[in-house]
């Protein structure tokens, strides 16, 4: 793999107007303890019960580094095609504020751990573009304020302070609220593939600063504003939107836009100003003195490249390629990882019993299955996929009973639900029930001159020239047989049947 | 035994051991006299039932034979190592009342091998000062007097000045104290004690309240070089909870106390510098090389050309690191708070009112020093001017295996003196602020008098770890000095 060169011309914003938009991503990094303390990451707990003394910045108390957060970075930068820095240090990033109990963030301003990297990132079939990471550091998190719980009172809880973030910086390489959101859901698909972020919006695991700015074409970049704390992808786009149209206006209108930053109120879809640059703080960056500079070996780099997944662009590459799988069809089920897993797993099963290379109606069968019918069921029940009574294996039993023409297309759907609601294989269904296809002419002779025999009149018509009885016949024919006659032997037979005169 | 109180650590251990006096009884004298002795002010907190109970269950490990390194001695502790249960001030109104649900590394080891602790010693708020005028808790007297003016209270040093106070007062055994710029040696020189800072990284700094995490050590102040071996021995050793904790192993430094130094090569750095200091500091080290090279010793001129920056950098550095390691001290989770109506005032009240002047006055140089516009020409210049001066300490390890110098430009001061001229006072650390810039361990040891009787010290450098040769030629100077220590009637005559 490498980077790849926008494909496309973005399109250009009322009239003439390019954006240009680059991200800095808060990515909760998934460790059982945060990243200077051994306290619990738990989320969701009692409040203030996840703290350890580190955390609440107690007298005396020192920070040490969770080597497991640093082997997740590592990890996060290998899967982003970024240098791995083998030294890096931490520095404080000084500011006073009630949820922030030591007063400075440690955090690496100087000399982050990864340092420059890339990602390609697809918006449909045809278009793709590369972009730059520009570096990614390790820090803390803060804590959480509440000022609305009570009148007067603030209250503070710390079970978030110092949890390992890593912040993801890109280059200013996206043009459109649509290349930006793009980025962020294969930016949260890698990190769940690699196991280094959960990705979850909801929970605050993945937070975006998004700097936006405009210009017309081929002009220097204009001046950005940054709209920090934006928690999912969907409001990442109605922010950039926002801050376009806003930003086009001031101009179009002689005025100029202030660099800033901005906040999103996600109920107005409106961004409001935070503070602008003449208010910036003065973060006093220094190296934090109680940690030594984080010094990796080359090995431990490579070891943790070993471990590292395949990741969502590559096997998007080979389920097309080697499987003819749609690209939709490929996307879906690289889109998350447990999807690629349980599809690759279905592959493996079929290979192992087959001996061959999976052919690719049959691996387009098992995608419409799966795609298909168990995510609709999945989506019925609310439920994971880990949840699902179907397993590959099972999912493979059923497609191969169609291939063979055991049983009809539309039997299958009818032992899916068996298999669904009750577990047992769908060969154990199909015999059970006797749901096996009727592929003996016999028998289906002898079903089809039944219909025949009791239809005498509608038989005629037919003769007569009206064909879309045809479709009764069927019908009447798949019902005396219970729905297991081949429907292409009883198509055969019938047409043969109703042609003579009986 | 009638002057238990006038006996050295290892005396007492001796004797302790050998059943001729009881840990009990031991720790009740250091009590009598700490309370008879309060007008020194050497202690903010005294833990008499505390150490009362410590001694009993030592006497029971004693009777036993259950016998651990400092089993039933009492001593004390500088009010900045935390301590689980007994309150830790760090000499600061800030802290009046904070008591850590967690005892610090090294009192954690004094504690484990037996030590009596008899309270906690009175410091300079946060360990800046180096005269012990910036308590909250007040001034410490040094029990030393002036012949040309006995009636005149003189500083002990700083900041460690209560625990100096208490050694050469015979208030405790031994005391522990902090070195960020010379706060264990200077007092140490102050008082006519041995002061021992170790090699930056030899003691954990876990649970001591920071003051510059680049610069802090933990020391010992003790009546002679083998009880400052001996303290040093228990309180050193890797913790993993501190990141700049050292993993190497701890030798047995009681070992070398006493041991030649043939062949030891001592390095004189010359210049300017030393030059200014009274005559009488001049003599001692003249006697200081003398009394080394008859033991054997060489000694040999050694070029540090950078050396005598490192009261700037160490005044640039210092206050930055100390700027943010106090923005924890905000009265939101513990300690003071001041009466405040949003959080920006309970910031600003509680900083006001909590921090006395001079710690004011350093965590305002430090976000002076570390601001956006100045960090260059300050924090950064500071950092590269650190670098040189390591590198002149290598350099002169290289021919050398120990330096010495002074460890004070002079002997102690009168309490009120140079307290409104900071630069006067800051020029006090001038030979001990490089072995903290450089990491390296230092020893203070009394080696002679100033013009008005006041004792002086000799510092002793050392390379990293090698804490062994400043033992081995600390006990040289011990006995060659002819020192005379404190005694009782000069305080009172």
């Amino acid at each position: 793999m490498s980077v790849a060169q926008r494909n496309y011309t973005p399109a250009l914003y009322k009239g003439n107007w390019e954006v240009v938009i680059g991200m800095e991503v808060h990515a909760q990094v998934i460790s059982q303890s945060k990243l200077f303390s051994g306290a619990s990451t738990t989320f969701g707990a009692e409040p203030n019960s996840q703290v350890s003394f580190v955390d609440a910045a107690f007298p005396g108390m020192l920070p040490v580094i969770n080597t497991f957060c640093v082997d997740q970075a590592i990890k996060t930068g290998l899967g982003l095609n970024a240098e791995i820095n083998l030294w890096s240090r931490f520095d404080r990033k000084n500011y006073f504020y009630p949820d922030l109990p030591s007063g400075y963030q440690i955090s690496q301003f100087y000399n982050p751990i990864i340092g420059p990297g890339w990602i390609n990132v697809r918006l449909d079939e045809a278009k793709v573009f590369g972009l730059r990471i520009n570096h990614i550091h390790l820090e803390q998190d803060a804590g959480k304020s509440f000022h609305d719980q009570h009148p007067h009172k603030s209250y503070i809880d710390l079970n978030r302070a110092g949890v390992a973030l890593m912040e993801i910086v890109t280059e200013p390489d996206m043009r459109s609220k649509e290349e930006a959101s793009a980025f962020l859901r294969i930016l949260r698909t890698t990190l769940r593939y690699l196991g280094t972020c959960d990705g979850n919006m909801e929970e605050g695991s993945l937070r975006s600063d998004v700097n936006v700015s405009v210009r017309r074409p081929d002009e220097t970049l204009g001046t950005r504003v940054e709209v920090k704390n934006i928690n999912s992808s969907r409001f990442v786009e109605q922010a950039i939107e926002f801050e376009v149209s806003r930003q086009i206006d001031l101009i179009e209108n002689g005025k100029k836009v202030i660099q800033e930053t901005r906040l999103f109120n996600s109920s107005s879809g409106e961004t409001k100003s935070m503070r602008s640059k003449e208010d910036a703080q003065d973060y006093r960056y220094m190296p934090d003195p109680d940690l030594p500079p984080l010094i990796l070996s080359a090995e431990r780099v490579e070891s943790i490249r070993r471990t590292l997944p395949e990741l969502p662009d590559k096997k998007l590459t080979w389920l097309q390629e080697d499987y003819g799988l749609s690209y939709y069809d490929a996307a879906l089920i690289t889109s998350e990882c447990g999807n690629a897993a349980y599809y690759e797993e279905c592959l493996a099963v079929e290979a192992r019993k087959s001996g061959n290379k999976v052919s690719n109606e049959k691996a387009k069968m098992l995608a419409n299955w799966f795609t298909g019918d168990l995510f609709a069921y999945l989506n019925k029940a609310g439920l994971d996929l880990g949840a699902s009574k179907i397993s590959p294996a099972y999912l493979v039993e059923l497609v191969d009973l169609v291939c063979d023409d055991s049983i009809s297309g539309k039997i299958a759907k009818d032992v899916f639900d068996i298999v669904w609601s009750g577990g047992e294989s769908p060969v154990a269904v199909v015999e059970r029930q006797g749901m096996r296809q009727i592929t003996d002419s016999a028998a289906i002779e002898a079903a089809i001159s039944k219909v025949i025999d009791q239809n005498q009149d509608k038989a005629q018509e037919y003769r007569n020239g009206k064909d879309k009885l045809f479709g009764f016949f069927v019908g009447q024919v798949m019902k005396e047989t219970g729905g297991k006659a081949n429907p292409n032997m009883v198509n055969d037979i019938l047409k043969k049947k109703l042609s003579v005169d009986s | 035994m009638n002057n238990l109180t006038e006996l050295t650590l290892s005396e007492a251990r001796d004797l302790l051991r050998a059943k001729k006096i009881s840990a009990a009884e031991l720790t009740a004298a250091f009590l009598k006299r700490i309370e008879a002795k309060a007008c020194w002010n050497a202690f903010i907190t005294v833990t008499g039932d505390l150490a009362l109970a410590q001694a009993k269950e030592s006497d029971t490990r004693l009777a036993r034979g259950e016998i651990r390194a400092l089993e039933g001695l009492p001593i004390a502790y500088k009010d900045l190592f935390c301590t689980k249960g007994v309150r830790t001030t760090a000499g600061s109104r800030m802290l009046e009342s904070f008591i850590p649900p967690y005892e610090s590394g090294v009192t954690q080891r004094l504690k484990d091998s037996g030590a009596v602790m008899l309270g906690k010693t009175n410091m300079d708020e946060f360990a800046m000062g180096s005269a012990n005028v910036n308590s909250c808790f007040g001034s410490v007297i040094n029990p030393w007097k002036a012949k040309d003016n006995p009636a005149q209270d003189l500083v002990p040093g700083g900041s460690s000045g209560g625990s100096s106070a208490a050694v050469v007062g015979r208030l405790c055994l031994g005391a522990t104290g902090s070195d960020t710029g010379g706060s264990v040696r200077q007092p140490a020189a102050y008082t006519g004690v041995v002061g021992i800072k170790p090699t930056y990284g030899r003691c954990s700094r876990w649970g001591m309240v920071a003051f510059a995490s680049s610069l802090d050590q933990a020391g010992a102040l003790a009546k002679s070089v083998k009880d400052s071996a001996i303290m040093l021995q228990v309180m050193s050793g890797y913790d993993p909870r501190d990141s700049t904790s050292a993993n190497v192993g701890v030798p047995d430094f009681e070992k070398s106390v006493g041991q030649s130094i043939k062949g030891l090569k001592v390095g004189l750095p010359g210049g300017d510098w030393i030059d200014q200091c009274d005559d009488s500091i001049k003599t001692m080290i003249g006697n200081a090389a003398a009394w080394l090279k008859s033991a054997g010793a060489e000694a040999l001129d050694v070029s540090m050309p950078h050396i005598k920056h490192s009261l700037e950098a160490y005044y640039i550095i210092a206050p930055a690191e100390a700027s943010t390691n106090l923005s924890r001290y905000d009265g939101v989770r513990f300690g003071f708070r001041a009466p405040a109506e949003s959080i920006g005032e309970i910031y600003q009240n509680t900083r006001r009112e909590g921090l006395g002047a001079e710690v004011r006055r350093r965590i305002l140089i430090g976000a002076y020093v570390l601001s956006a516009g100045h960090i260059e020409a300050y924090y950064q210049r500071a950092q590269k001017v650190r670098a040189l001066i390591k590198q002149d300490f290598s350099d002169a390890f290289s021919s050398t295996d120990i330096i010495l110098m002074p460890t004070a430009p002079s002997g102690a001061f009168a309490i009120g003196e140079k307290q409104n001229d900071p630069v006067t006072m800051y020029l006090n650390d001038i030979f001990t602020v490089p072995a903290n810039i450089a990491g390296l361990p230092a020893i203070s040891i009394p080696a002679g008098v100033d013009s008005r009787g006041l004792p002086l010290g000799i510092q002793l450098i050392a390379s990293s770890f090698n804490e062994e040769a400043l033992f081995k030629a600390g006990c040289v100077i011990e006995s060659s000095s002819g020192f005379v220590p404190w005694r009782e009637e000069e305080a009172t005559s």
